[in-house]
């Protein structure tokens, strides 16, 4: 197992299908040691919450441009 | 007509400008997710329209957003239930082979950069309008598919096995890319938005 990357590829899927019963050991197995997957898992609940209230935001006047990101 | 729309109006507070540019916001929102003027144009049509009969199910001006681009989540949905492509096993690592390189190392282990951190209460962004425009800015990063997935998933609703037909991929692709879209989406909210210090 490859074990962080693994463990956030199981916390995704675990939001689309019911892990299986080994699946789901090795996962808590790996998120009693790893604080960055416990966050990874905390933040994808929180990915989905803001999606559902997701409304695009009122247009706003000139000059006030959109955000802009770093890909 | 006119008669019918001027009572809308007063009944929305909107002026007509403003619904304008409600139904123009409505309008690109739809065609984001369907990739089709035409059929955007009628799911915008419909939810305008099933938001005028029941006129009086909300309250108040941010609820009218709220609700109204609620329909047209719904309208978008049923849409999206109606395609079906064709199925096929699809190459994902054109879509985007670094994405993983850049997050974990040789043994599968976050990178020291790509660890994350703990994020301030994203319960205080809901209201504010810039945490939006960063979440917007982040997802128009994500390569296409992913995006597109995403949001069926998370914006409409849709269950996997109505997504796999409309996008036609196989379920295995689905997770490959809702994993990718969510790990990039994560770090570019984080980086942007829900770092503690910034």
């Amino acid at each position: 197992m490859k074990h962080c990357e693994q463990s956030t590829r199981l916390l995704s899927e675990a939001m689309e299908r019911p892990l299986a019963r080994g699946e789901r050991l090795a996962l808590r197995w790996h998120l009693m040691m790893c604080g960055a997957c416990r966050r990874f898992e905390r933040q994808l609940g929180w990915l989905r919450w803001l999606a559902e209230r997701y409304v695009p935001p009122e247009p706003v006047a000139v000059g006030d441009g959109p955000a802009r990101v770093r890909p | 007509m006119a008669h019918q729309s001027r009572r809308t109006l007063d009944h929305w507070q909107l002026t007509p400008d403003e619904l304008a540019a409600l139904r123009g916001q409505m309008l690109r929102f739809a065609r984001v997710q369907l990739r089709d003027p035409d059929l955007a144009e009628d799911a915008v049509q419909e939810a305008l329209a099933g938001a005028l009969r029941n006129r009086d199910s909300f309250a108040g001006r941010a609820a009218l957003r709220t609700w109204i681009f609620g329909i047209l989540k719904h309208k978008i949905a049923d849409t999206l239930r109606q395609q079906s492509r064709v199925v096929t096993e699809t190459a994902l690592d054109d879509d985007d082979s670094e994405c993983l390189a850049r997050l974990f190392d040789s043994n599968g282990y976050w990178l020291p950069e790509a660890r994350p951190q703990v994020w301030r209460n994203p319960d205080v962004s809901l209201e504010d309008r810039r945490f939006w425009e960063v979440f917007e800015a982040c997802l128009e990063h994500l390569p296409g598919r992913q995006a597109r997935v995403f949001m069926m998933r998370e914006f409409l609703g849709l269950e996997s096995a109505e997504i796999c037909k409309a996008a036609g991929i196989t379920l295995t692709n689905l997770h490959v890319l809702l994993h990718r879209a969510r790990l990039r989406l994560r770090a570019c909210l984080e980086q942007h938005w829900f770092a503690e210090e910034r």
